[in-house]
C-alpha cells in the first residue's frame, strides 16, 4: 500500500494470480482465530463428552451402559418430568403473553407510550442469571415480599410453603418470563411493524375487529418469529440450572439440588465423581440442542441469506 | 436467561434488510383508534407493575435494616444511615470479597469482550465478503452452535479443561466466553446486507490488500455492529453463572454472579446453619444491586440504540 506506483502495479498483479491460485487465502486468514475457538470450545468438548459417555473410568468402551445407568438413576425420570413441565409452562407463557402484549402495544396510538412501556418491560433483562433469582427469592418470601398480601391471600405464610416442590415449574416460569419476556416483546413488536400498513388498513375497512385482525392477519404474518422464539426458548429451557440451584440453596432443603437435568449432570460429575454418567446426560442435552438447532437451520427461512 | 440476547438477531436483521425505508413508517402510529376499551391499558399497566416492582423493591431494600425489611412498608425508603451500614457490612464481608468478585467479573467480561470483537468481526466479514474453501460448512456450524444454549457445553468443557489441567485458571472461562458464534452471525448478517461489494472491489483495484480493505473500508462502516456484538457479549458474560461456577474453585476467583450464591449461603433466613459470617438480607439486596449496576449502566446508555434504533426500527414500507 505504501509502495511506489510501479511496485503497486506489480503487487496487484501478483496478488491477482495468488487469488486465482488460492482464492481462500485472505478468507482463511480472517476466520482462522474463530475456527481455533470453534474447534477448542465447540468441537473438542463435544467429541470429548461423546468419548466419555461411551467409555468407563478405565477408558474401556462400554456401549450404552452410561446412558442406561443415568436413566435408571432414581433422580433421572423426575428430572426429565420437571424440565418437561417447566417447558410447557414457560413456552405457553411466552407465546400467549409475549404475542398478546406485543399486539396490545402495537395498537397503542401514542408511540412514546409504547416505547416507554417496551423499555420498562425490558429492564429485568439486566437481571439475568443469579441476580434475577435473588430478587425472586425475596419477592416469593411472604415476610419481606412487596406483594406479601397477594401471597398471604393465596394461603402462603412462609417461604417454604411458596417454594413447595409442586410449585417450582411455575416459579421458574415466572423468573424466566420476568427476565426474558421484555426482549422478545421488543422483537415481536418489530415484527408486527413489518406488516404492511395497507394490509391492516384494508382489514379495518372491511370491518375486522382488533381480535380478528390479530388472529387472521397479524399472528399468521409473524408466525415465523413466534416459531423462532419457541425454538430458542425450548433449547434454553432444557438447560435449566441457576434457578433451581440457587433456590435449592435458599429453601433449606425444600427444593432439591437434583431438580433439573443439568443439575443432575453436575451432581454426577462433582458429587459422585462419575464423569462418564455426567457426560452421558450432557450428551443427551447436547443432542436436544443440536436437533433443535439443525431443525431450525434446515426448515426455517431465517438463514436464507446465503 | 434462556433468551440470552438472541432476540437481537432477528430484529437486527429485519432492520438491516429494510434500512433505506426505515423512516417511512413514522406516520402509522398516528392512525386513530376507535375502540376505547379500558382492558388493554389495564393489562399493559399490570405488566409494568410485574416487570418494574421487583426492581424498585430491590433498590429500596438496600436502604433498610433487616427489621425494616420485615416490618416496614415494602415500598418505603429506609434511611441513608441503614444504607451506609449495609454498605459497611457488605464491604467488610470476608475482607474485600464483594469488590474482588466485581473486579473479577469486570476483568473476565472485558478480556472476553476484546477477544470476541477481535475474532468475530473479521470472521463475519470473511464469511460475508470473501469466498474460501469450507466457508459454507463454517457458516452452518456457526448457525448450529449459535442456536445451542451455552449451558449445553458446560460439563463437557469442564472435562476438556480438566484434561489439560487448567481448572482454576481464569482463561478456562474467558476463552469459552470469547467463543461467540452469535457475534460472528451478527457481523455476517451486517456485512452481507449493509456493505456494498463494489466498494470493496474499488479498494482492491486501488491496490489495497485484503486486510487493508477490511481495516480501511469495512471496519469504519461496522461501528454499529461492533457496538452491538460488544453489548450482547458483555451482558452474556457478566450474567453467566454455570460456567464459572464449575470452572473456578476458589472464592477469590469468583465472578460476582457466583459470589452472590456464596453470600446467599451466609444469610441466616435462607440457611439457618450459618455462623458468625452471617449476612443480613438487605446486604444481599445491596450486593445484588451492585452486581447488576454495570449491566444497567450499559443498558441505559444503549437503550435508545437498542430499543428504538435497533429493535423497534424494524419498519418497512
Amino acid at each position: 500500500m505504501s509502495t511506489s506506483s510501479a511496485t503497486t502495479g506489480r503487487t496487484t498483479a501478483r496478488r491477482g494470480t495468488l487469488r486465482a491460485l488460492w482464492p481462500g487465502r485472505a478468507g482463511h486468514g480472517f476466520v482462522a482465530a474463530y475456527v481455533v475457538l470453534l474447534i477448542a470450545f465447540g468441537v473438542v468438548p463435544t467429541c470429548y463428552a461423546v468419548y466419555f459417555a461411551f467409555t468407563d473410568g478405565n477408558a474401556r468402551f462400554t456401549g450404552l451402559s452410561n446412558f442406561s445407568r443415568a436413566a435408571s438413576d432414581f433422580r433421572f425420570v423426575p428430572a426429565v418430568e420437571h424440565v418437561a413441565l417447566y417447558l410447557v409452562f414457560w413456552l405457553a407463557a411466552l407465546v400467549v403473553l409475549v404475542v398478546g402484549l406485543s399486539l396490545l402495544l402495537h395498537r397503542l396510538s401514542a408511540r412514546g407510550v409504547s416505547k416507554a412501556l417496551r423499555f420498562l418491560y425490558y429492564i429485568p433483562g439486566a437481571l439475568a442469571g443469579a441476580a434475577g433469582v435473588m430478587v425472586w427469592l425475596f419477592v416469593l418470601d411472604p415476610s419481606v415480599s412487596p406483594v406479601s398480601f397477594l401471597l398471604r391471600e393465596m394461603g402462603f405464610d412462609t417461604f417454604g410453603q411458596v417454594v413447595a416442590p409442586g410449585h417450582l415449574p411455575l416459579l421458574f416460569t415466572l423468573i424466566a418470563f420476568w427476565t426474558g419476556a421484555g426482549g422478545w416483546i421488543v422483537v415481536m413488536h418489530g415484527a408486527l411493524n413489518n406488516i404492511p400498513h395497507e394490509v391492516i388498513e384494508a382489514a379495518r375497512i372491511d370491518g375486522a375487529s382488533a381480535w380478528q385482525t390479530a388472529r387472521r392477519i397479524q399472528i399468521p404474518m409473524v408466525r415465523k418469529w413466534i416459531v423462532y422464539m419457541v425454538i430458542l426458548a425450548f433449547a434454553g429451557g432444557t438447560q435449566l440450572f441457576v434457578e433451581p440451584q440457587l433456590l435449592a440453596q435458599a429453601s433449606v432443603g425444600v427444593a432439591g439440588r437434583d431438580y433439573s437435568l443439568n443439575q443432575l449432570s453436575y451432581d454426577f460429575a462433582f458429587q459422585n465423581n462419575d464423569v462418564n454418567t455426567a457426560a452421558a446426560i450432557s450428551v443427551e442435552l447436547l443432542l436436544v440442542g443440536l436437533v433443535v438447532a439443525a431443525l431450525f437451520v434446515a426448515r426455517s427461512g431465517f438463514f436464507d441469506a446465503d | 436467561m434462556p433468551t440470552e440476547g438472541h432476540p437481537g438477531v432477528s430484529s437486527f436483521r429485519t432492520r438491516t434488510a429494510v434500512l433505506p425505508a426505515a423512516g417511512s413508517g413514522r406516520l402509522r402510529g398516528a392512525a386513530p383508534r376507535r375502540s376505547r376499551n379500558p382492558l388493554p391499558a389495564l393489562v399493559l399497566g399490570l405488566f409494568v407493575v410485574f416487570f418494574v416492582l421487583p426492581v424498585l423493591w430491590l433498590v429500596l431494600a438496600a436502604t433498610k435494616t433487616d427489621d425494616q425489611l420485615v416490618h416496614g412498608d415494602p415500598l418505603s425508603f429506609g434511611s441513608w444511615h441503614a444504607l451506609r451500614a449495609n454498605w459497611d457490612a457488605l464491604t467488610s464481608y470476608q475482607g474485600d470479597a464483594m469488590f474482588q468478585w466485581l473486579r473479577n467479573s469486570a476483568l473476565y467480561s472485558f478480556l472476553a469482550l476484546v477477544i470476541t470483537l477481535a475474532v468475530a468481526i473479521p470472521a463475519g466479514y470473511a464469511l460475508a465478503m470473501t469466498e474460501f474453501r469450507g466457508r459454507r460448512m463454517l457458516l452452518i456450524a456457526t448457525l448450529v452452535v449459535m442456536l445451542m444454549p451455552n449451558a449445553t457445553l458446560v460439563v463437557p468443557l469442564f472435562l476438556e479443561v480438566n484434561a489439560v489441567h487448567l481448572i482454576g485458571s481464569m482463561w478456562s472461562i474467558i476463552l469459552p466466553y470469547a467463543f461467540y458464534p452469535f457475534g460472528v452471525y451478527l457481523a455476517y448478517i451486517y456485512f452481507s446486507t449493509a456493505l456494498p461489494r463494489e466498494l470493496l472491489e474499488a479498494a482492491r483495484l486501488d491496490g489495497c490488500s485484503e486486510f487493508g480493505v477490511f481495516r480501511r473500508v469495512a471496519l469504519p462502516l461496522a461501528a454499529p455492529i461492533v457496538a452491538l456484538v460488544g453489548f450482547f457479549s458483555f451482558v452474556a458474560n457478566w450474567t453467566n453463572y454455570f460456567l464459572p461456577y464449575v470452572m473456578l474453585p476458589q472464592s477469590s476467583q469468583l465472578p460476582v454472579q457466583v459470589g452472590l450464591g456464596t453470600l446467599l449461603d451466609d444469610v441466616p433466613q435462607f440457611n439457618p446453619t450459618v455462623g458468625d459470617l452471617a449476612v443480613q438480607r438487605p446486604e444481599l439486596a445491596l450486593a445484588t444491586l451492585l452486581a447488576i449496576t454495570p449491566v444497567l449502566i450499559v443498558f441505559l446508555f444503549s437503550q435508545r440504540f437498542l430499543v428504538t434504533g435497533m429493535l423497534a426500527g424494524a419498519t418497512k414500507s
